[in-house]
Protein backbone atom coordinates (compact mmCIF):
# COMPACT_ATOMS: atom_id res chain seq x y z
CA UNK A 1 0.00 0.00 0.00
CA UNK A 2 1.22 3.49 -0.81
CA UNK A 3 2.33 5.55 2.20
CA UNK A 4 -0.06 8.27 1.03
CA UNK A 5 -3.23 6.15 1.23
CA UNK A 6 -2.05 4.64 4.51
CA UNK A 7 -1.80 8.15 5.83
CA UNK A 8 -5.29 9.02 4.58
CA UNK A 9 -6.75 5.89 6.13
CA UNK A 10 -5.24 6.67 9.52
CA UNK A 11 -6.52 10.24 9.28
CA UNK A 12 -10.03 9.02 8.46
CA UNK A 13 -9.81 6.48 11.24
CA UNK A 14 -8.71 9.09 13.77
CA UNK A 15 -11.49 11.38 12.59
CA UNK A 16 -14.13 8.67 13.03
CA UNK A 17 -12.85 7.84 16.50
CA UNK A 18 -12.85 11.45 17.62
CA UNK A 19 -16.33 12.02 16.16
CA UNK A 20 -17.53 8.96 18.05
CA UNK A 21 -15.95 10.16 21.29
CA UNK A 22 -17.51 13.59 20.83
CA UNK A 23 -20.90 12.03 20.13
CA UNK A 24 -20.74 9.68 23.13
CA UNK A 25 -19.70 12.55 25.38
CA UNK A 26 -22.52 14.67 24.00
CA UNK A 27 -25.12 11.94 24.62
CA UNK A 28 -23.75 11.22 28.09
CA UNK A 29 -23.87 14.94 28.87
CA UNK A 30 -27.51 15.24 27.89
CA UNK A 31 -28.60 11.97 29.50
CA UNK A 32 -30.74 12.83 32.49
CA UNK A 33 -30.85 16.56 31.71
CA UNK A 34 -34.37 17.95 31.60
CA UNK A 35 -35.70 19.52 28.42
CA UNK A 36 -35.24 23.31 28.43
CA UNK A 37 -38.39 23.90 26.45
CA UNK A 38 -41.51 21.77 26.41
CA UNK A 39 -41.98 19.86 23.15
CA UNK A 40 -44.62 21.55 21.02
CA UNK A 41 -46.04 18.27 19.82
CA UNK A 42 -46.95 15.20 21.79
CA UNK A 43 -44.28 12.58 22.45
CA UNK A 44 -44.46 9.11 20.94
CA UNK A 45 -44.39 6.91 24.02
CA UNK A 46 -43.43 3.27 24.31
CA UNK A 47 -44.56 1.50 27.45
CA UNK A 48 -42.83 -1.76 28.33
CA UNK A 49 -45.03 -4.08 30.35
CA UNK A 50 -43.84 -6.86 32.62
CA UNK A 51 -46.25 -9.27 34.15
CA UNK A 52 -48.59 -9.26 37.12
CA UNK A 53 -47.43 -6.67 39.61
CA UNK A 54 -45.16 -4.91 37.09
CA UNK A 55 -48.06 -4.30 34.72
CA UNK A 56 -50.36 -3.10 37.49
CA UNK A 57 -47.75 -0.55 38.61
CA UNK A 58 -47.06 0.64 35.07
CA UNK A 59 -50.72 1.09 34.19
CA UNK A 60 -51.29 3.06 37.39
CA UNK A 61 -48.60 5.49 36.22
CA UNK A 62 -49.92 5.66 32.65
CA UNK A 63 -53.34 6.33 34.13
CA UNK A 64 -52.21 9.63 35.67
CA UNK A 65 -50.08 10.84 32.73
CA UNK A 66 -51.41 13.64 30.58
CA UNK A 67 -52.68 11.46 27.75
CA UNK A 68 -52.49 14.18 25.11
CA UNK A 69 -48.83 14.88 25.87
CA UNK A 70 -47.70 11.26 25.75
CA UNK A 71 -49.25 10.09 22.52
CA UNK A 72 -49.50 8.00 20.48
CA UNK A 73 -48.75 5.24 22.93
CA UNK A 74 -47.49 1.77 22.18
CA UNK A 75 -47.31 -1.13 24.59
CA UNK A 76 -44.73 -3.89 24.38
CA UNK A 77 -44.87 -7.12 26.38
CA UNK A 78 -43.17 -10.50 26.24
CA UNK A 79 -44.55 -12.97 23.72
CA UNK A 80 -45.39 -15.40 26.51
CA UNK A 81 -47.37 -12.81 28.44
CA UNK A 82 -50.86 -12.39 27.04
CA UNK A 83 -52.45 -10.95 30.16
CA UNK A 84 -50.47 -7.70 30.23
CA UNK A 85 -51.29 -6.58 26.69
CA UNK A 86 -54.92 -7.53 27.29
CA UNK A 87 -55.02 -5.29 30.35
CA UNK A 88 -53.43 -2.45 28.40
CA UNK A 89 -55.93 -2.95 25.59
CA UNK A 90 -58.86 -2.84 28.01
CA UNK A 91 -57.38 0.32 29.53
CA UNK A 92 -56.88 2.09 26.18
CA UNK A 93 -60.41 1.14 25.11
CA UNK A 94 -61.78 2.58 28.32
CA UNK A 95 -60.00 5.84 27.43
CA UNK A 96 -61.60 5.94 23.99
CA UNK A 97 -65.02 5.32 25.51
CA UNK A 98 -64.67 7.98 28.15
CA UNK A 99 -66.53 11.14 27.24
CA UNK A 100 -63.93 13.83 27.70
CA UNK A 101 -61.25 12.26 25.59
CA UNK A 102 -59.11 14.67 23.65
CA UNK A 103 -57.36 12.32 21.28
CA UNK A 104 -59.31 10.13 18.94
CA UNK A 105 -56.38 10.15 16.55
CA UNK A 106 -53.79 7.44 16.24
CA UNK A 107 -54.88 4.94 18.80
CA UNK A 108 -52.56 2.75 20.78
CA UNK A 109 -50.37 0.03 19.34
CA UNK A 110 -49.69 -3.29 21.00
CA UNK A 111 -46.65 -5.43 20.25
CA UNK A 112 -45.10 -8.58 21.59
CA UNK A 113 -41.39 -9.16 21.89
CA UNK A 114 -39.33 -12.36 22.04
CA UNK A 115 -37.82 -12.98 25.40
CA UNK A 116 -34.08 -13.53 25.57
CA UNK A 117 -34.50 -16.31 28.09
CA UNK A 118 -37.50 -18.20 29.35
CA UNK A 119 -37.57 -19.46 32.90
CA UNK A 120 -35.66 -22.74 33.03
CA UNK A 121 -34.08 -22.42 29.58
CA UNK A 122 -30.47 -23.61 29.29
CA UNK A 123 -27.74 -20.98 29.01
CA UNK A 124 -26.37 -22.40 25.75
CA UNK A 125 -29.61 -22.11 23.80
CA UNK A 126 -30.25 -18.74 25.42
CA UNK A 127 -27.29 -17.28 23.47
CA UNK A 128 -29.23 -17.89 20.26
CA UNK A 129 -32.53 -16.65 21.65
CA UNK A 130 -30.82 -13.54 23.05
CA UNK A 131 -29.53 -12.64 19.57
CA UNK A 132 -33.03 -13.14 18.15
CA UNK A 133 -34.47 -11.03 20.98
CA UNK A 134 -32.01 -8.19 20.31
CA UNK A 135 -32.75 -8.14 16.57
CA UNK A 136 -36.45 -8.20 17.33
CA UNK A 137 -36.02 -5.37 19.83
CA UNK A 138 -34.18 -3.28 17.22
CA UNK A 139 -36.96 -3.90 14.71
CA UNK A 140 -39.58 -2.81 17.26
CA UNK A 141 -37.67 0.35 18.18
CA UNK A 142 -37.16 1.24 14.50
CA UNK A 143 -40.84 0.66 13.81
CA UNK A 144 -42.27 2.51 16.81
CA UNK A 145 -39.64 5.30 16.87
CA UNK A 146 -40.34 6.10 20.53
CA UNK A 147 -39.41 9.50 21.94
CA UNK A 148 -40.18 8.33 25.45
CA UNK A 149 -39.65 4.83 26.82
CA UNK A 150 -41.34 3.98 30.09
CA UNK A 151 -40.27 0.78 31.78
CA UNK A 152 -40.28 -0.74 35.23
CA UNK A 153 -38.23 -3.85 35.38
CA UNK A 154 -39.09 -6.80 33.21
CA UNK A 155 -36.01 -8.18 31.45
CA UNK A 156 -37.60 -7.40 28.10
CA UNK A 157 -36.90 -3.71 28.64
CA UNK A 158 -33.12 -4.17 28.49
CA UNK A 159 -32.76 -5.01 24.76
CA UNK A 160 -35.34 -2.31 23.93
CA UNK A 161 -33.53 0.36 25.94
CA UNK A 162 -30.13 -0.74 24.62
CA UNK A 163 -31.34 -0.50 21.00
CA UNK A 164 -32.92 2.89 21.61
CA UNK A 165 -29.70 4.10 23.21
CA UNK A 166 -27.65 2.83 20.29
CA UNK A 167 -29.87 4.78 17.88
CA UNK A 168 -29.40 7.80 20.15
CA UNK A 169 -25.60 7.40 19.92
CA UNK A 170 -25.60 7.26 16.13
CA UNK A 171 -27.85 10.30 16.13
CA UNK A 172 -30.79 8.63 14.43
CA UNK A 173 -33.37 9.41 17.09
CA UNK A 174 -33.32 10.86 20.57
CA UNK A 175 -35.39 8.90 23.03
CA UNK A 176 -35.73 9.57 26.72
CA UNK A 177 -35.62 6.47 28.90
CA UNK A 178 -37.62 6.63 32.11
CA UNK A 179 -37.28 3.79 34.55
CA UNK A 180 -39.51 3.25 37.58
CA UNK A 181 -38.17 0.48 39.80
CA UNK A 182 -40.85 -1.89 41.03
CA UNK A 183 -42.29 -1.35 44.50
CA UNK A 184 -41.23 -4.93 45.24
CA UNK A 185 -37.61 -3.72 45.34
CA UNK A 186 -37.04 -2.37 48.82
CA UNK A 187 -33.33 -2.91 49.48
CA UNK A 188 -31.82 -3.90 46.14
CA UNK A 189 -32.35 -2.91 42.54
CA UNK A 190 -33.51 -5.50 40.04
CA UNK A 191 -30.97 -6.58 37.43
CA UNK A 192 -32.68 -4.41 34.78
CA UNK A 193 -32.71 -1.46 37.15
CA UNK A 194 -29.09 -1.96 38.10
CA UNK A 195 -27.96 -2.04 34.45
CA UNK A 196 -29.98 1.01 33.42
CA UNK A 197 -28.68 2.92 36.47
CA UNK A 198 -25.02 1.98 36.15
CA UNK A 199 -24.47 2.20 32.39
CA UNK A 200 -26.21 4.85 32.63
CA UNK A 201 -28.96 4.53 30.06
CA UNK A 202 -31.90 5.94 32.01
CA UNK A 203 -32.64 9.67 31.92
CA UNK A 204 -34.95 9.50 34.87
CA UNK A 205 -34.68 6.74 37.43
CA UNK A 206 -37.31 6.36 40.14
CA UNK A 207 -37.29 4.08 43.15
CA UNK A 208 -40.23 3.63 45.48
CA UNK A 209 -38.48 3.33 48.83
CA UNK A 210 -36.40 6.12 50.43
CA UNK A 211 -33.72 3.70 51.64
CA UNK A 212 -33.09 2.50 48.10
CA UNK A 213 -32.79 6.11 46.96
CA UNK A 214 -30.05 6.66 49.54
CA UNK A 215 -28.13 3.69 48.20
CA UNK A 216 -28.43 4.97 44.63
CA UNK A 217 -28.09 8.76 44.90
CA UNK A 218 -28.78 9.51 41.23
CA UNK A 219 -32.21 7.93 41.57
CA UNK A 220 -35.30 9.87 42.56
CA UNK A 221 -37.87 9.09 45.19
CA UNK A 222 -41.32 10.49 44.53
CA UNK A 223 -43.48 8.26 46.67
CA UNK A 224 -45.01 4.89 45.92
CA UNK A 225 -47.36 4.15 43.05
CA UNK A 226 -49.39 1.46 44.82
CA UNK B 1 -74.65 -18.60 66.00
CA UNK B 2 -71.99 -15.90 65.68
CA UNK B 3 -71.28 -14.24 62.36
CA UNK B 4 -69.50 -16.30 59.71
CA UNK B 5 -65.90 -15.25 59.36
CA UNK B 6 -64.17 -16.45 56.23
CA UNK B 7 -60.53 -16.87 55.35
CA UNK B 8 -59.45 -16.45 51.74
CA UNK B 9 -56.20 -18.03 50.60
CA UNK B 10 -54.68 -16.96 47.28
CA UNK B 11 -51.56 -18.01 45.35
CA UNK B 12 -52.34 -15.76 42.36
CA UNK B 13 -51.16 -17.19 39.06
CA UNK B 14 -48.30 -19.05 40.70
CA UNK B 15 -47.90 -22.64 41.77
CA UNK B 16 -47.44 -22.75 45.54
CA UNK B 17 -48.50 -26.23 46.63
CA UNK B 18 -46.67 -25.97 49.94
CA UNK B 19 -48.87 -23.09 50.99
CA UNK B 20 -52.07 -24.88 49.96
CA UNK B 21 -50.92 -28.02 51.77
CA UNK B 22 -50.02 -25.99 54.86
CA UNK B 23 -53.40 -24.28 54.90
CA UNK B 24 -55.05 -27.69 54.48
CA UNK B 25 -53.08 -29.15 57.40
CA UNK B 26 -54.63 -29.80 60.82
CA UNK B 27 -52.47 -27.37 62.83
CA UNK B 28 -53.36 -24.42 60.57
CA UNK B 29 -57.03 -25.31 60.35
CA UNK B 30 -57.19 -25.77 64.12
CA UNK B 31 -55.44 -22.44 64.66
CA UNK B 32 -57.86 -20.66 62.34
CA UNK B 33 -60.84 -22.30 64.04
CA UNK B 34 -59.55 -21.26 67.45
CA UNK B 35 -59.20 -17.68 66.19
CA UNK B 36 -62.91 -17.73 65.38
CA UNK B 37 -62.92 -18.36 61.65
CA UNK B 38 -65.65 -20.55 60.27
CA UNK B 39 -64.76 -21.24 56.67
CA UNK B 40 -61.82 -21.39 54.33
CA UNK B 41 -61.79 -20.60 50.61
CA UNK B 42 -58.58 -21.58 48.80
CA UNK B 43 -57.50 -20.37 45.36
CA UNK B 44 -54.93 -22.98 44.32
CA UNK B 45 -53.79 -21.45 41.01
CA UNK B 46 -51.53 -23.67 38.93
CA UNK B 47 -50.83 -25.95 41.88
CA UNK B 48 -51.49 -29.68 41.81
CA UNK B 49 -52.15 -30.24 45.50
CA UNK B 50 -55.90 -30.61 45.96
CA UNK B 51 -57.14 -29.69 49.43
CA UNK B 52 -59.81 -31.81 51.06
CA UNK B 53 -63.25 -30.26 50.70
CA UNK B 54 -65.04 -30.20 54.00
CA UNK B 55 -68.67 -29.26 54.41
CA UNK B 56 -69.56 -27.33 57.53
CA UNK B 57 -69.55 -29.48 60.61
CA UNK B 58 -69.72 -28.76 64.29
CA UNK B 59 -66.32 -27.98 65.75
CA UNK B 60 -64.51 -27.67 62.44
CA UNK B 61 -63.68 -25.39 59.57
CA UNK B 62 -65.62 -25.47 56.30
CA UNK B 63 -63.15 -25.81 53.39
CA UNK B 64 -63.62 -25.13 49.69
CA UNK B 65 -61.24 -24.42 46.82
CA UNK B 66 -61.02 -23.34 43.19
CA UNK B 67 -58.19 -22.83 40.67
CA UNK B 68 -58.75 -19.42 39.08
CA UNK B 69 -61.54 -16.91 39.18
CA UNK B 70 -62.11 -13.54 37.55
CA UNK B 71 -63.79 -12.45 40.78
CA UNK B 72 -60.85 -12.57 43.17
CA UNK B 73 -61.90 -9.11 44.33
CA UNK B 74 -65.25 -10.46 45.54
CA UNK B 75 -63.52 -13.18 47.53
CA UNK B 76 -61.17 -10.63 49.07
CA UNK B 77 -64.04 -8.34 49.95
CA UNK B 78 -66.01 -11.16 51.57
CA UNK B 79 -63.05 -12.43 53.61
CA UNK B 80 -62.25 -11.50 57.21
CA UNK B 81 -58.66 -12.67 56.81
CA UNK B 82 -56.51 -13.15 53.71
CA UNK B 83 -53.56 -15.52 53.45
CA UNK B 84 -51.52 -14.80 50.34
CA UNK B 85 -48.33 -15.55 48.46
CA UNK B 86 -45.87 -12.67 48.38
CA UNK B 87 -46.84 -11.29 44.95
CA UNK B 88 -47.17 -7.51 45.00
CA UNK B 89 -50.47 -7.64 43.09
CA UNK B 90 -52.23 -9.74 45.74
CA UNK B 91 -50.61 -7.82 48.58
CA UNK B 92 -51.70 -4.37 47.47
CA UNK B 93 -55.16 -5.46 46.36
CA UNK B 94 -55.75 -6.89 49.85
CA UNK B 95 -54.26 -3.90 51.68
CA UNK B 96 -56.37 -1.48 49.64
CA UNK B 97 -59.47 -3.32 50.87
CA UNK B 98 -58.21 -2.95 54.42
CA UNK B 99 -58.28 -6.69 55.10
CA UNK B 100 -55.97 -8.33 57.64
CA UNK B 101 -53.31 -10.14 55.63
CA UNK B 102 -50.82 -12.91 56.28
CA UNK B 103 -48.16 -13.15 53.58
CA UNK B 104 -46.37 -16.47 53.21
CA UNK B 105 -43.08 -16.42 51.33
CA UNK B 106 -42.36 -19.16 48.81
CA UNK B 107 -38.85 -20.18 49.79
CA UNK B 108 -38.50 -22.40 46.72
CA UNK B 109 -38.40 -19.45 44.33
CA UNK B 110 -34.86 -18.84 43.10
CA UNK B 111 -34.87 -15.07 42.96
CA UNK B 112 -36.91 -14.44 46.03
CA UNK B 113 -36.88 -10.69 46.13
CA UNK B 114 -40.59 -10.67 46.96
CA UNK B 115 -39.75 -11.44 50.58
CA UNK B 116 -38.25 -7.91 50.70
CA UNK B 117 -41.57 -6.24 50.06
CA UNK B 118 -43.56 -8.40 52.49
CA UNK B 119 -40.92 -8.00 55.16
CA UNK B 120 -40.83 -4.22 54.80
CA UNK B 121 -44.63 -3.99 54.95
CA UNK B 122 -44.62 -6.30 57.99
CA UNK B 123 -42.06 -4.04 59.72
CA UNK B 124 -44.46 -1.19 59.10
CA UNK B 125 -47.23 -3.28 60.65
CA UNK B 126 -49.39 -3.38 57.52
CA UNK B 127 -49.46 -7.18 57.41
CA UNK B 128 -48.22 -10.36 59.05
CA UNK B 129 -45.34 -12.22 57.53
CA UNK B 130 -44.44 -15.91 57.58
CA UNK B 131 -41.06 -16.83 56.18
CA UNK B 132 -42.30 -20.12 54.74
CA UNK B 133 -45.48 -22.22 54.95
CA UNK B 134 -44.15 -24.17 57.95
CA UNK B 135 -44.44 -21.01 60.06
CA UNK B 136 -48.04 -20.30 59.10
CA UNK B 137 -49.77 -22.01 62.07
CA UNK B 138 -47.48 -20.21 64.49
CA UNK B 139 -48.12 -16.85 62.78
CA UNK B 140 -51.89 -17.33 62.96
CA UNK B 141 -51.73 -18.29 66.64
CA UNK B 142 -49.66 -15.29 67.62
CA UNK B 143 -50.99 -12.52 65.35
CA UNK B 144 -52.58 -9.53 67.02
CA UNK B 145 -55.12 -8.10 64.56
CA UNK B 146 -55.42 -4.94 66.65
CA UNK B 147 -51.78 -4.10 66.06
CA UNK B 148 -52.20 -3.68 62.30
CA UNK B 149 -51.73 -0.20 60.82
CA UNK B 150 -53.98 0.64 57.83
CA UNK B 151 -52.01 1.03 54.61
CA UNK B 152 -52.19 4.40 52.88
CA UNK B 153 -51.95 3.77 49.14
CA UNK B 154 -49.24 5.65 47.26
CA UNK B 155 -50.02 8.18 44.56
CA UNK B 156 -48.46 7.69 41.10
CA UNK B 157 -49.21 11.36 40.37
CA UNK B 158 -45.96 12.41 42.08
CA UNK B 159 -43.90 10.39 39.62
CA UNK B 160 -46.02 11.61 36.69
CA UNK B 161 -45.39 15.21 37.85
CA UNK B 162 -41.63 14.60 37.86
CA UNK B 163 -41.80 13.14 34.35
CA UNK B 164 -43.82 16.16 33.19
CA UNK B 165 -41.29 18.48 34.80
CA UNK B 166 -38.48 16.70 32.96
CA UNK B 167 -40.06 17.45 29.60
CA UNK B 168 -41.06 20.94 30.68
CA UNK B 169 -44.78 20.20 30.43
CA UNK B 170 -45.25 21.78 33.84
CA UNK B 171 -43.16 24.33 35.66
CA UNK B 172 -43.77 22.87 39.10
CA UNK B 173 -42.74 19.46 40.29
CA UNK B 174 -38.98 19.85 40.07
CA UNK B 175 -37.60 18.75 43.39
CA UNK B 176 -41.01 18.64 44.98
CA UNK B 177 -41.55 16.31 47.87
CA UNK B 178 -44.70 14.19 47.80
CA UNK B 179 -47.11 16.08 50.01
CA UNK B 180 -46.59 15.13 53.60
CA UNK B 181 -45.14 11.86 52.50
CA UNK B 182 -41.53 12.35 53.42
CA UNK B 183 -40.99 8.95 54.94
CA UNK B 184 -39.22 8.38 58.19
CA UNK B 185 -36.41 5.91 58.36
CA UNK B 186 -37.38 2.70 60.05
CA UNK B 187 -35.28 2.27 63.18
Amino acid sequence: MEPDSLCTISYVFALIISLLVIRVTYVLYWTGRPFKRAPTTSLRTMIVLGSGGHTAEMLSIVNVLQKDKYAPRSYVAALTDNMSLQKAQVYEESLLNSENNVEKKGGAQFMQIYRSREVGQSYITSIGTTIVAIIHAMWIVLKLRPQVILCNGPGTCIPLCACAYLLKLVGWRWSTIIYIESIARVKKLSLSGFLLYKLPLADQFFVQWPLLQQKFPRSQYAGRVM
Amino acid sequence: MGERKGVFVTVGTTCFDKLVAAVDSEPVKAALFRRGFSHLQIQIGRGTYIPSKVAGEVGGLEVDYFTFSPTIADHLTAASLVISHAGSGSIFETLRLGKPLVVVVNEDLMDNHQAELAEELANRKHLFFARGPHLLAQTIESMDLESLVPYTPGDPKHIADQIDAFFGFTSQGEGSVPNGEKEKEPA
